[in-house]
C-alpha cells in the first residue's frame, strides 16, 4: 500500500488550508460531532434557506488529516445542495469509503470527494472520513444531542 | 591495586545482564518474525498487549490437547490434573508478586475486572457518604470510573492527586489531600499513557499512616519490574496476564486475606460456595469465594508459563535493557523538530509517548503502519492525563523485553517520514 492513496495532495492541503473553517454568525442549524475512539470534534453550522438548501455551512473542530479534509471538502460538496441531494451523496460517499456497492446513487457525482475514497482500505479510518458527515445529517435532521461515530 | 578478589569481579560482571540476549528472546516470539505492508514487523505497542511466546502457546496447546477439563470436584483424571496446573499457578503468581499465602491470589479476567471487584466488594460495606476515595490525573479509565460508580452508590466523593509537568505524581499534594475522610487510595504502579513509575512503597506508606486502605494497578508494572506485595505493604494489587506475554482474559487481583475474608462475593455461581440450599448458601473460602463460574483455565495456566517465562530470564536483566532502550529512543526522539514527548518522569518504564506539531497521533499511526510500525494512538484511555496536558490524544511506542534499538530506529524513520508528508 502506497500511503499517498490516503494522504493524497488535495487532503494534505485541506487539512492545511481547510475551507469554511469558521464560525457562521446566524445560523440556523448546529450539530457536534464526536469520535469517542480518538476524541475527535467537530461542529457544523448551517444557514437554511426557506427550502432547507444550504446557504451557508461552516465547521470547527480539532481532528486527524482525514477528519478535516473531509469536513472541508464536504463544506464545498453540500454548499447551494438541497437535502435530498446531500442525502444522496452522502448514501454514495459512505458507499465508496465503506466499500460497498451503491446502486441507487450510480448517477452521483462525488468529485473531489473522491480523493477521500483511499481510506476504504483502512478500516480503522473510515470513521474519520464520515464523522462530519454524520454531523451534518444530525444537523439537518435537527437532532439535539451530539452525534457520535458509534 | 595488583589483585582484584573474585567478589568484586562478579559485582562489576552485572552477569544477568550480559546474559540478555536479545536476539534469542526475539527468536521465542515467533509473531515478529513477519511482514506487515511489506516491512518487516516492528511491534511498538506493548502497553496495550505483549506479544506471546512460544513456551506459553505451547502450553496452551497442552492444555486443550492432552487434559482439557473442567476444574475443581471432578473425579476424573483429566480433571485432577486440570484442577492441579489450574492451582499450581497460584502458587507460581504468589511467588512472582511475593504474596504471603496463594490464598490471597484470585484469578479474573483483568485489571479492569479486579479494580470493579474491589470497588464493589470492598467498597460499600466499607465507605459512607462524605468519606473520600483519593486517585490521581495519570489514571487508566479503569482506575476512575468503578470509583465514580462507588461515590454514586455511597455517596463518598473522589479525589483527584495531581501531577507535575513531567507527569510525575505530586507527593506533596498527595500528602495533603490524605485526612481521616480517605478511606481508599487507588493507584497505577505505573502510568500506561506516560510511563512514569510511581513511588509506590512511600505512597503506601502514606495512605496507610492515616489509615487508607489503597490499591495499586500493576497492569504495566508486571512485565518490566519486580513486584514484592509484600514489601510494599499495599492492601490490593492487580496484574493483567496478557500484558506480561500470557493469553488475553487472565488477571490476578492480589488481596490481604484478612480483607477477602470480609468481603462478600462479587458474583454468584458454581465454585463459589460450599453448600447451597433455598433456604441458604454457605460461600466458598477464600480466594475460592470470588471465582463463581468455570474460569479461563487453559488462560490462568498460560499465566504460570508466562511468569516462568519472565522469571527465568530476570526482571532485572528485562528492566535493564528496556531503560538501555527508553534512553536511547528518548535521545533519539527529541532530536525530531516539532516533537514535544508527554510524559518525562525521572523514573520511567519504557514507554514513549509524543506529539508531532501540526500532525495528528492518527495520521502518524497510519503512517507508522504503512511502515510495518505498530503503536497506539489516541487518548490510551486516560483522557484525564491527556486533558491535564491540553491536549487530546497522543502517539504512544511502548516497549517490551523483545525489542531493539533497531526498532528505535525504524520509529525515528517512520516519524521522520511522517514530517516528510506533512511538512
Amino acid at each position: 500500500m502506497d500511503l499517498r492513496e490516503l494522504y493524497q495532495e488535495l487532503i494534505l492541503d485541506h487539512n492545511r488550508n481547510p475551507r469554511n473553517r469558521r464560525h457562521l454568525e446566524k445560523a440556523s442549524r448546529i450539530a457536534m460531532g464526536y469520535n469517542p475512539l480518538c476524541g475527535d470534534k467537530v461542529t457544523i453550522e448551517l444557514l437554511l434557506d426557506s427550502q432547507g438548501s444550504i446557504l451557508d455551512i461552516a465547521f470547527e473542530g480539532s481532528g486527524c488529516a482525514i477528519s478535516t479534509a473531509s469536513a472541508s471538502l464536504m463544506t464545498e460538496a453540500v454548499k447551494g445542495k438541497t437535502p435530498k441531494q446531500i442525502e444522496a451523496i452522502f448514501e454514495k460517499f459512505h458507499s465508496e469509503v465503506t466499500d460497498q456497492p451503491c446502486p441507487k446513487h450510480q448517477d452521483v457525482e462525488l468529485g473531489k470527494l473522491v480523493a477521500l475514497i483511499g481510506v476504504k482500505k483502512y478500516p480503522a479510518r473510515v470513521k474519520c472520513a464520515t464523522l462530519a458527515w454524520h454531523t451534518l445529517k444530525a444537523a439537518l435532521d435537527q437532532v439535539g444531542e451530539t452525534v457520535t461515530t458509534e | 591495586m595488583s589483585t582484584v578478589s573474585a567478589a568484586s569481579i562478579l559485582e562489576t560482571q552485572e552477569p544477568s545482564i550480559r546474559d540478555f540476549d536479545v536476539n534469542r528472546i526475539r527468536r521465542d516470539f515467533p509473531i515478529l518474525h513477519q511482514t506487515v505492508n511489506g516491512k518487516p514487523l516492528v511491534y511498538l505497542d506493548n502497553a496495550a498487549t505483549s506479544q506471546k511466546p512460544q513456551k506459553v502457546l505451547d502450553t496452551l496447546e497442552r492444555v486443550y490437547r492432552e487434559y482439557n477439563s473442567n476444574i475443581h470436584r471432578g473425579v476424573h483424571t483429566l480433571s485432577q490434573t486440570a484442577t492441579t496446573e489450574y492451582e499450581k499457578v497460584r502458587e507460581k503468581v504468589r511467588s512472582f508478586i511475593n504474596a504471603r499465602s496463594e490464598r490471597e491470589i484470585i484469578f479474573l479476567r483483568n485489571t479492569t475486572e479486579a479494580i470493579n471487584l474491589v470497588a464493589k466488594c470492598y467498597g460499600p460495606a466499607n465507605l459512607k457518604a462524605g468519606d473520600e476515595i483519593l486517585i490521581t490525573t495519570m489514571e487508566h479509565h479503569s482506575n476512575i470510573v468503578p470509583w465514580q460508580l462507588l461515590c454514586e452508590q455511597t455517596g463518598a466523593v473522589l479525589k483527584i492527586a495531581p501531577i507535575n509537568d513531567a507527569g510525575e505524581l505530586m507527593l506533596d499534594d498527595y500528602e495533603k489531600l490524605l485526612n481521616e475522610k480517605t478511606k481508599f487510595v487507588s493507584m497505577a504502579h505505573v502510568s500506561n499513557a506516560l510511563g512514569t513509575i510511581n513511588p509506590v512503597r512511600q505512597i503506601v506508606d502514606l495512605a496507610h499512616a492515616c489509615g487508607a486502605k489503597i490499591m495499586l494497578d500493576g497492569a504495566q508494572a508486571a512485565p518490566h519490574l519486580a513486584i514484592n506485595v509484600r514489601d510494599l505493604d499495599c492492601d490490593f494489587y492487580t496484574v493483567t496476564g496478557h500484558k506480561m506475554f500470557a493469553p488475553t482474559g487472565i488477571g490476578i487481583l492480589f488481596g490481604k486475606h484478612d480483607l477477602l475474608e470480609e468481603m462478600p462475593p462479587y458474583q454468584g455461581g458454581g465454585e463459589m460456595i460450599l453448600s447451597v440450599t433455598f433456604e441458604k448458601t454457605v460461600y466458598n473460602k477464600v480466594p475460592h469465594k470470588f471465582e463463581a463460574g468455570t474460569p479461563h483455565i487453559a488462560g490462568a495456566i498460560g499465566l504460570g508459563a508466562a511468569a516462568q517465562y519472565i522469571s527465568a530470564i530476570g526482571l532485572d536483566s528485562i528492566a535493564s535493557h528496556e531503560h538501555d532502550l527508553l534512553a536511547y529512543g528518548t535521545e533519539k526522539l527529541q532530536e525530531i523538530p516539532g516533537l514535544t514527548l508527554i510524559g518525562t518522569a525521572g523514573n520511567k518504564a519504557a514507554i514513549m509517548s509524543f506529539t508531532l506539531e501540526g500532525v495528528h497521533p492518527h495520521d502518524v499511526g497510519t503512517i507508522l503502519d504503512l511502515e510495518g510500525i505498530a503503536v497506539r494512538t489516541g487518548h490510551h484511555c486516560a483522557q484525564p492525563t491527556m486533558e491535564r496536558f491540553g491536549i487530546t490524544a497522543t502517539t504512544r511506542a511502548s516497549l517490551a523485553l523483545y525489542n531493539t534499538k533497531q526498532d528505535i530506529d525504524a520509529l525515528v524513520m517512520g516519524v521522520r517520514k511522517v514530517i516528510e508528508v506533512f511538512g
